[in-house]
């Protein structure tokens, strides 16, 4: 195996971690109490310093060593962040390149100016003795020697030996500590299992054993020490000599003399103490930094393009393993369709990942309403409270953007007109305080928000006249209790008295329509007069790729939204002849009008035999229909109209099919409201 | 059957240097660059010893070893970490964090191979 050269690897990342350290200080100087620059700043000092003293750059090692411990102090809050340490800091960083670059260069002098410099801007901030003796330094990057040679007399130990009994979950294992006594010389061991429990009460992760240990050896004591350096502070380890070589005695380290293994230092022998003494500290420290560490790593921040871009890429990946799926259906290669089985599946997985990766809480959305209502509250003189529900339900980025607008029109056309006046409330037997909800849910494929009042209700007369007077409807038009109230949706649509500044011009209602619309979205209206109306958007998850049903008519295929259809059904022979004329199906008692999709799109061919009928549904309102054939569902990824087709209403968009065809997608909100608006007709002619 | 070892530090070079002391000393290394990849790789994965350094972006050492001691399937692994003789009272931390052992950097390639064997037990 061969591997690059650790050196140039070194020189590289030094490379990075000085630019890493430079945007942290310059941040960090825009900002001084940027504790997360503080950090960044160090950690970047801190691997320099490791990695350089690993490599041979001892000088380097030893001069970040300096920086380090300054930022050290930053980091710890001793001393403050300041302009004169960051830019001491800075002009530091050129000398640590110069020392990568030459690192047997003569530094010293720059070295001591540049530490000069950082001693002073420490010192400025309030930190005493910030920067540590150069000796101190030395010491630690200078190269390890090995153990003193031992001496070549013989030694008796008694030992008794245990460790806490939750040391084995520390990754410690007690029998390997006893292999590597028993190769330091004649060792004998007997465990002592007096402390076992009975079956019942024992943990099998748990160690209960004490071992007594007699070792003759002629390693000195260091040794022993170095075989327990891991477990020094937990362990129980009574230790006496019963048997002392006669003449090196007095050579033998004292018992409480550190190891002079060179891959470890033990801790003093005060240890315990230290610890305890560190122990309540680090406590208090650490969920501080976890939570800061939990936070940082949960939370990945990336420019809402680049999930745009991604999405169109998973659109592109849903289309080609459509064309895939197709291809492999068609070919009799069981290999190559179970690939395209697996990829199917993947990318179903992918498409649903990047939708919940899209997905944002309404949270933030319903939480400008809060002022908004407060500030009306006060303007129109009213009692008004706002009740949020279903903030947590989660909608695509791109919709909640979108949906802002139409929902301040519609909170403030409530507020203005949608409730009444404290006197009238009162009057009208209701509580002074009107209340206004707000509430999302999700509901199948759709986010549905639902802004309702207990205010005065829709008023349709005045809705029928003002649009008489307008000119939206003829005089006593036929109309059915949801078209007329969708009348308020209409341009230059307004019932207010009074122009107010809040909503009176007309202006707002219809704008909330269009948007709805271009959320391919529907509005349904309910309003009881006297007790209030409600408003409710249901509009679609995710504007991109939806599950759709592809059918054919004629020669042409298209694509029904899944989300909207409720059945499908043949239309037998029988009910064709019946049906021809009318435009209504009998579907389990109730009369549900439907469309020739054949008529409306003049097909001029043969239609099949069995024609097929598929019911869709927005909310309430039911149409059927009628195509030639029902192929299948179809993940549709969903790509706009040209500018030239802009006006087209049957259609909301085209897909591109798995064998590089062309379906259009049908628009359920006008193909529904089209078949309502037939059977209306058709209604009030018989 | 060769141990496998997980080492995590977010410094390449420290890394390779520890890559190549252990995979010549015939161990099979496996390399994450911070705590929280060193996490999922311990879940993904069946170590016989993690190598990990403290100060790391992301998530660090201390906290790798702390999650890494919650969960049931690994809480026996050992664990050796990379300090400086500055870090002592990180050193506690992490012993407290349910440590096995260190090793003092800057380290030569044979103490690291030498540490490792200790803590497996051969």
């Amino acid at each position: 195996m061969s591997f690059p050269d650790p050196i140039a690897v070194f020189r590289t990342e030094a490379a990075e971690l000085l630019e890493q350290v430079e945007t942290g200080l310059l941040d960090l100087n825009h900002d001084l109490t940027d504790k997360e620059q503080v950090d960044a700043v160090f950690r970047g000092l801190h691997t320099l310093k490791g990695s350089g003293a690993m490599f041979g750059f001892e000088a380097l090692a030893a001069f970040t060593h300096h920086c380090e411990t300054a930022f050290d102090q930053v980091r710890k809050g001793i001393v403050p962040a300041t302009h004169d340490l960051v830019t001491a800091v800075l002009s530091a960083t050129d000398h640590m390149r110069a020392l990568i670059e030459v690192p047997n260069g003569d530094h010293d002098a720059v070295s001591e100016t540049l530490l000069a410099k950082l001693r002073a801007a420490v010192t400025a901030a309030g930190g005493g003795g910030a920067v540590a003796a150069p000796a101190a330094i030395a010491a630690s990057a200078a190269p390890n020697t090995p153990a003193a040679p031992a001496a070549p007399a013989t030694t008796t130990y008694k030992m008794r030996f245990s460790l806490p009994a939750n040391s084995m979950a520390n990754g410690t294992n007690p029998l390997g500590l006893l292999d590597e006594l028993r190769d330091l010389g004649e060792c004998r061991i007997k465990a002592d299992q007096s402390s076992i429990p009975s079956l019942d009460m024992l943990m099998p992760t748990d160690l209960y054993l004490t071992w007594d240990i007699v070792l003759t050896t002629e390693q000195p004591r260091s040794a022993i020490d170095d075989v327990f350096i891991f477990v020094m502070d937990e362990m129980q380890l009574d230790l006496e000599v019963v048997d002392v070589p006669s003449a090196p005695a007095a050579a033998q380290p004292a018992p409480a003399a550190a190891p002079a293994t060179p891959v470890a230092t033990a801790d003093p022998p005060a240890a315990p103490a230290v610890s305890s003494e560190h122990a309540p500290a680090a406590a208090k420290a650490n969920p501080v930094a976890d939570a800061k560490q939990a936070k940082s790593a949960e939370n990945v921040r990336v420019p809402a393009e680049r999930l745009d871009e991604l999405m169109d890429r998973v659109g592109e990946l849903v289309i080609a393993q459509s064309r895939l799926s197709q291809l492999a259906g068609v070919s009799g290669d069981l290999q190559l369709r179970a690939v395209s089985e697996d990829v199917e599946r993947l990318s179903g997985e992918l498409r649903d990942t990047m939708m919940v990766l899209r997905m944002v809480p309404v949270t933030h959305l319903f939480g400008r309403f809060r002022r908004l209502v407060h500030d009306l509250a006060i303007e129109t003189g009213k009692s008004i409270e706002l009740i949020t529900e279903g903030e947590t339900t989660e909608v695509d980025k791109s919709v909640i953007e979108r949906l802002a607008d139409p929902l301040v029109h519609l909170v403030r056309n409530s507020c203005d007109h949608g409730l009444e006046s404290a006197q009238e409330r009162v009057a009208a037997g209701k509580s002074e305080t009107g209340r206004i909800y707000l509430t999302a849910r999700q509901q199948a494929g759709e986010v549905i928000i639902t802004i309702k009042d207990d205010g005065r209700g829709i008023n349709r007369d005045r809705v029928r006249a003002k649009a008489e007077s307008s000119g939206l409807i003829t005089p006593n038009a036929n109309l059915t209790d949801q078209e007329l109230l969708q009348l308020i949706f209409q341009p230059g649509f307004s019932t207010a008295q009074q122009v107010t500044n809040l909503s009176g011009r007309g202006v707002g209602m219809d704008v909330v329509k269009r948007t709805i619309d271009a959320l391919r979205g529907t509005i349904n209206v309910v309003s009881h007069n006297g007790q209030g109306s409600e408003i409710s958007l249901a509009i679609p998850l995710t504007l991109a790729i939806i599950d759709g049903l592809l059918v054919r008519v004629g020669n042409g295929r298209y694509v029904i939204p899944l989300s909207a259809v409720e059945e499908c059904l043949e239309l037998s022979v029988d009910e064709d002849m019946r049906s021809r004329g009318r435009s209504f199906i009998s579907l389990r008692d109730s009369l549900v009008p439907f469309i020739r999709l054949r008529e409306l799109f003049h097909t001029g061919t043969a239609p099949d035999p069995f024609q097929k009928v598929v019911v869709i549904s927005t909310g309430s309102e039911r149409v059927g229909l009628v195509v030639d054939q029902i192929i299948g569902d179809h993940q549709t990824v969903i790509k706009g109209m040209s500018k030239l087709h802009h006006d087209v209403a049957t259609f909301s968009g085209a897909t591109i099919l798995g064998d590089g065809g062309v379906a259009l997608i049908l628009d359920v909100g006008h193909l529904v409201a089209e078949g309502q608006h037939q059977e209306a007709h058709l209604r009030a002619a018989g | 059957m060769t141990a496998s070892i997980l080492t995590v530090d977010d410094s390449a070079s420290i890394r390779l240097t520890t890559r190549v002391a252990l995979s010549n000393a015939g161990y099979t290394v496996t390399e994450a660059v911070d705590g929280q990849d060193g996490l999922s790789k311990i879940k993904s994965g069946n170590f016989d010893i993690i190598v990990t350094d403290l100060n790391m972006p992301n998530m660090d050492g201390l906290t790798m070893i702390r999650e890494l001691r919650k969960l049931p399937a690994h809480t026996g692994v050992p664990v050796i970490f990379l300090t400086t003789e500055s870090d002592n009272e990180l050193k506690q931390q992490a012993k407290a964090a349910g440590a096995t052992g260190w090793l003092t950097k800057p380290f030569d390639p044979e103490s690291l191979v030498k540490i490792v064997k200790k803590v497996l037990g051969r």
